[in-house]
């Protein structure tokens, strides 16, 4: 089984649109899995069916019982972080600012604070509109992304892959350098960086692929809007070659980007062949040469 | 040698996991007794943070003196591994466990530093 | 009056929104601008000013002091991030993983567990002509960026109580990180592009900001490409729609090299005109 992972640092450089256009070429052959939970957004292209729904528990916060309460006030002596405030005469924990530490109810005499692991999101395993199979997701607002839910999708997704028998799973990684993405990428057979020749494009590609040289992950680079600024294309291909990282194609300024995507469709769906044959190639490049 | 595998069943002919910290268990074989146990680990599976640390502290309580996984331990737990002195050898995450003990034995996987 | 700029999801164009207006406020009003996209902190590619100051950030973890710890665990049971590990005879504390919430050191019976300061990152302050930018930027392999968001806006409150406009640069999201960053704010400005994408990402950008109670408006990015289902939401949900940036190959190509466009953009500078005249008129109703 190979697991590629398809991140990009920075956001708005096209990373869900072309991995959605490779699940499309792709079809049945391969299973989806959309580790972009916070506002995750791929569903809008796959048009998934929700099929299985479960929801995902995790992370602690804290709950005063009010009927127990003393009002003794040890609570917010100790709490660091702002989450217990006094409203009407009553404590009260603000789930937004809980950590989920668990002081407030060791020191508690009354043992009338409990720790409860709150629901933090739900996933799902559904049909797209081509028949694939695809693992998904939705965070909740103000949720702690500590990367378990990203975890928890791709785990489902290699269950799946395994049971229909299939060989690739193709995954839409998650944004930054803190947790989300480092468990995006724990497992990859390959990685492929979407970029774009942008000054914080280029500055969180090297970002990104400090990471990638932690993990020792071989990787590969495709650069979106290529001729916006060819000199920074340029720096861009300089720095993939400093860092033995293969550029699997360029892909031009297009607007046919956004126009599929108002039309519930992938780039290589429309009638523009400019980017679909680019984004064909680019496939096959990444699933003969390198995985 | 008390060698510790990541895995995703419990036996010789199980595949191996290529994560660590999330890894489904722990086999350790035991290379002077010729035995292999194992040791389930999704209680730390299911951690939200540092699933590595605590790994890697049940690695030691294991006595594993080597240590053979897929991608290789993060930041925190590599620490705890370097500190406890179990050696890591990493590139095993597409093999079953006992291909991946030969590969170790034939000096095919690369340590990780 | 603090205003964050916010997007459900990055790449819709906060950072040119915010760098762009912060530079034009500066004609008429007082000005500073932080980006409290602490993990990949961007504006600073785009105002490039004279550095007047930098401060490096810390937060508080425990150090094992080994003298009189009896060894007892209790700090590892009630750490519920895993970042006090006791190993055979020693306590290991993993920096990354602590939440600094003092649970390990004060419930610690022989004190063998003080707090002590590490660093998380850095505040660098700039000028550039008459605007200040704060910039806020987390290390590497540092995992929690709310702990820097809450002390760079800390910054911003002892520096700068007379400055008219204090502008967030916010992370993208809807997670912890946004939350930290918009919570004290007077106002939002929510910014997103009119494709399907666009409006997913502006109707959990809303749901975030109702769940923090805050007003809020919104901006159009790349306006002419896509379709009209954010204009229509706006309409139809009576939100309020500040301006419409047009789409333009010019701005993406000025943008990749780290330039501000306003003043070379007029229609940059008339969507930026609109929303000055209405953060002034929100400013003296905040203000009086």
């Amino acid at each position: 089984m190979k697991e590629i992972v398809v991140i990009s640092g920075k956001g708005g450089t096209g990373k869900t649109s072309i991995t959605a256009a490779f699940a499309v070429l792709a079809g049945s052959d391969i299973v989806l899995a959309d580790c972009d939970v916070d506002a995750a957004d791929m569903h809008l292209l796959m048009k998934p069916d929700f099929a299985q729904k479960e929801t995902f528990y995790s992370g602690e916060t804290a709950r005063i019982i009010q009927n127990n309460c003393t009002s003794c006030g040890k609570c917010l002596e100790v709490c660091r972080f702002n989450a217990i405030s006094i409203i009407h005469d009553q404590y009260i924990v603000n789930p937004l600012s809980c950590e989920g530490c668990g002081y407030c109810a060791r020191v508690c005499p009354t043992e009338t604070i409990v720790n409860e692991i709150p629901k933090i999101g739900e996933w799902y395993i559904s049909k797209t509109r081509t028949q694939g199979t695809m693992v998904h997701a939705k965070l909740n607002i103000g949720a702690d992304n500590s990367g378990k839910l990203v975890a928890k999708v791709k785990n489902e997704a290699r269950q799946i892959t395994e049971n229909l028998g299939k060989e690739i799973i193709l995954i839409d990684g998650s944004p930054g350098i803190g947790c989300p993405v480092v468990s995006s990428l724990s497992g990859a057979s390959f990685v492929v960086l979407v970029t774009e020749p942008t000054v914080s494009g280029l500055h969180d590609l090297i970002r990104v692929c400090q990471l990638i040289k932690n993990f020792n992950l071989p990787a590969g680079c495709m650069i979106n809007k290529s001729d916006i600024n060819p000199q920074k294309s340029k720096e861009i291909m300089a720095f993939l070659n400093e860092n033995n990282i293969p550029l699997i194609t360029e892909l031009p300024y297009n607007e046919q980007f956004s126009a599929a995507m108002t039309m519930g469709k992938t780039i290589v769906e429309i009638e523009d062949k400019q980017l679909s044959e680019l984004i064909a190639k680019a496939w096959n490049t990444i699933t003969n040469k390198y995985v | 040698m008390r060698i510790a595998f990541t895995a995703k069943g419990t036996g010789w002919d199980s595949p191996m996991d290529p994560r660590f910290g999330r890894t489904a268990f722990f086999l350790v074989y035991d290379e002077e007794k010729d035995e292999l146990i194992h040791s389930d680990n999704s209680a730390i599976e299911g951690a939200a943070h540092g699933a590595g640390p605590v790994a890697a502290q049940k690695l030691f309580e294991l006595k594993a003196t080597v240590l053979i996984t897929g991608n290789g331990p993060g930041g925190n737990a590599a620490s705890i591994l370097e500190k406890t002195g179990i050696k890591t050898f990493v590139g095993a995450g597409e093999m079953n466990v006992k291909q991946a003990y030969e590969a170790y034995k034939n000096n095919e996987l690369s340590e990780f530093k | 009056m603090k205003i964050s700029i916010a997007s459900g999801k990055g790449g819709t164009g906060k950072t040119t929104l915010s760098t762009n207006l912060s530079a034009y406020l500066t004609e008429k009003s007082t000005v500073v601008l932080a980006d409290l996209d602490v993990e990949e902190p961007n504006s600073g590619l785009f105002i490039q000013g004279k550095l007047v100051n930098t401060e490096d950030k810390y937060k508080m973890i425990p150090e094992w002091k080994e003298e009189a710890c009896t060894l007892c665990g209790l700090c590892q049971e009630v750490c519920n991030f895993n970042a006090v590990i006791r190993l055979g005879t020693q306590i290991m504390v993993f920096p990354q993983l602590c939440h600094s919430c003092y649970a390990c050191s004060e419930l610690c019976q022989s004190s063998s567990l003080p707090m002590i300061s590490q660093k998380i990152g850095q505040i660098s302050h700039y000028k550039r002509g008459k605007l200040d930018f704060v910039e806020s930027r987390l290390d590497v392999g540092e995992e929690q960026a709310v702990p820097l968001i809450s002390q760079t806006i800390k910054y911003i409150d002892q520096h700068f109580s007379q400055t008219r406009f204090k502008i967030f640069d916010a992370p993208p999201g809807t997670s912890c990180p946004v939350i930290e960053a918009t919570k004290d704010s007077d106002f939002i400005i929510l910014v997103t592009e009119p494709t399907p994408f666009g409006l997913h990402d502006l109707k959990l950008a809303v749901e975030t900001m109702r769940s923090l109670n805050k007003a809020f408006a919104v901006v159009i990015n790349r306006y002419g490409i896509g379709n009209d289902e954010v204009l229509e939401y706006c309409q139809n949900e009576k939100k309020r729609l500040l301006a419409k940036i047009p789409n333009s190959r010019r701005i993406a190509e000025l943008y990749s090299r780290g330039e501000l466009v306003f003043n070379q953009i007029p229609e940059m500078a008339q969507a930026l005109k609109d929303i000055e005249d209405y953060l002034l008129k929100l400013s003296a109703k905040v203000l009086s």
